[in-house]
């Protein structure tokens, strides 16, 4: 399978890029590991006339402690937002998640930027950054703006980034309390998560639960109440909507929310 | 596009469709066959090369993409005189494979795990080997011959 016929264009910095975009208009896409874009277009499920590539925009790729948040580039691989000592020690929770993304291979060439951007609703890291209250930085034709990860997943495969704008980095705040845990649910190791849970904190967030990654709200107004891991853990369902396809129907991810929600609360209390 | 790369040391020199991808330009333009393309939706690791002596999954990457970047395939393993690459002697010694689909891809992605983590144990090795399906289902002894590759360092 190879995709349907497009011009190939590369970037070598963020600006450029932009420019590349507005010159390109609709037609055009950012390509950056292409590990959820490139099967995609192999069928034909996306169809972009031009891709942009920004895989070799090297001062994207970066993983730093800024004024009081960390900050990580968003063309950084999943491997080495895996292998960050900085993340390991402030973030484990995004440190340990990237390193459970696809396989070794994907993990060499997907980016964060690129997974958050494409946000998929069974992809690990979107609900990673909700449970970690990150801030997106995008840049566009008028300059950046920060946009909360609460207001970024808009729906199935949709961001508010607008169209031409370019994902540059993600801003964590280094995270009030320390209890972590991250829980994911599928058939074969490579797969995508069938369910899974992101916790810091008293932050709760859903891989697959709906058309984007959500926070169990019900839940972490239960903990905010004092309620234990497993009566918190009981609400993990409330307001979802889970798909319905080939690994189940709507209960039976319900179900496996609230065993891996009550599983992330209690490993996630062990290390608090 | 015009593309040059370097693979195992040679190097290649196309102008090829935009969309070519880098497992086709191995195959088709360089001739090198050992690569294989298994199930084609990066799900399988049959076509598994080292992009700048990382493991990456050949059939998902464009040629492009690897446009003035090292690409080594199981081709480029064996040293000028023929001897095979301690990996691969490993998987021979230990019978790490039976049909031998998958075999340059497990080879290819153990030889990224041993750069990275020189020392694995059983588990690591069986977690840096889960982008590379077996439909013989040898895994025992895939398994066997990495540490057993590992070891001989």
């Amino acid at each position: 399978m190879i995709p349907s016929l497009f011009t190939y264009q590369r970037a070598s910095s963020a600006d450029e890029a932009v420019q590349l975009a507005a010159d390109g208009g609709e037609e055009a896409k950012f390509l950056a590991g292409g590990h959820s874009l490139l099967p995609l277009m192999k069928l034909r499920l996306a169809t972009p006339e031009i891709l942009i590539d920004i895989g070799r925009i090297a001062d994207l790729s970066y993983v730093r402690a800024d004024n009081g948040h960390l900050a990580v580039g968003a063309l950084t691989s999943h491997d080495d937002v895996a292998r960050s000592d900085l993340l390991a020690r402030e973030l484990p929770l995004l440190a340990h998640a990237a390193g459970q993304v696809g396989d070794p291979q994907v993990r060499h060439c997907g980016t964060i930027g690129g997974s958050l951007a494409h946000a998929d609703p069974a992809a690990d890291l979107p609900a990673v950054m909700l449970a970690l209250d990150a801030t997106l930085v995008a840049r566009g034709p008028s300059g950046d703006r920060e946009i909360a990860a609460g207001d970024f997943f808009t729906g199935l495969l949709e961001t508010a980034l607008q169209p031409g704008e370019l994902l540059t980095e993600i801003r964590i705040p280094r995270p009030a309390a320390a209890g972590w845990s991250f829980q994911k649910f599928t058939k074969r190791a490579i797969d995508w998560a069938i369910v899974g849970v992101a916790v810091q904190g008293g932050n709760v967030a859903l891989v697959n639960m709906g058309s984007m990654p959500l926070r169990a709200g019900a839940v972490e107004q239960a903990l905010a109440a004092g309620a234990a891991p497993r009566e918190a853990a009981a609400h993990a369902a409330e307001g979802t909507s889970a798909p319905e396809d080939i690994n189940g129907p709507r209960a039976y991810r319900e179900h496996l929310a609230r065993v891996l929600v009550a599983r992330a609360l209690e490993e996630a209390g062990s290390r608090s | 596009m015009k593309v040059s790369v370097t693979v195992n040391g040679r190097q290649v020199d196309a102008d090829v469709p935009d969309r070519t991808l880098l497992v086709h330009l191995l195959r088709d333009v360089a001739g090198l066959t050992g690569t294989n393309v298994g199930c084609d939706t990066s799900s399988c690791g049959a076509c598994t090369v080292l992009l700048d002596g990382r493991s990456v999954k050949s059939c998902t990457v464009l040629a492009a993409q690897a446009d003035g970047r090292d690409v080594t395939t199981i081709e480029g393993l064996a040293d000028g005189t023929g001897e095979m690459h301690r990996v691969q002697r490993a998987f021979h010694a230990e019978h790490g494979l039976q049909c031998g689909f998958c075999t340059p891809g497990m080879v290819m992605a153990s030889i990224s795990l041993l750069a990275e983590n020189p020392s694995p144990s059983e588990d690591e090795v069986r977690s840096a080997l889960e982008g590379n399906l077996c439909r013989c289902t040898g895994y025992h002894n895939i398994v066997r011959a990495v540490l057993a590759a590992a070891g001989e360092d």
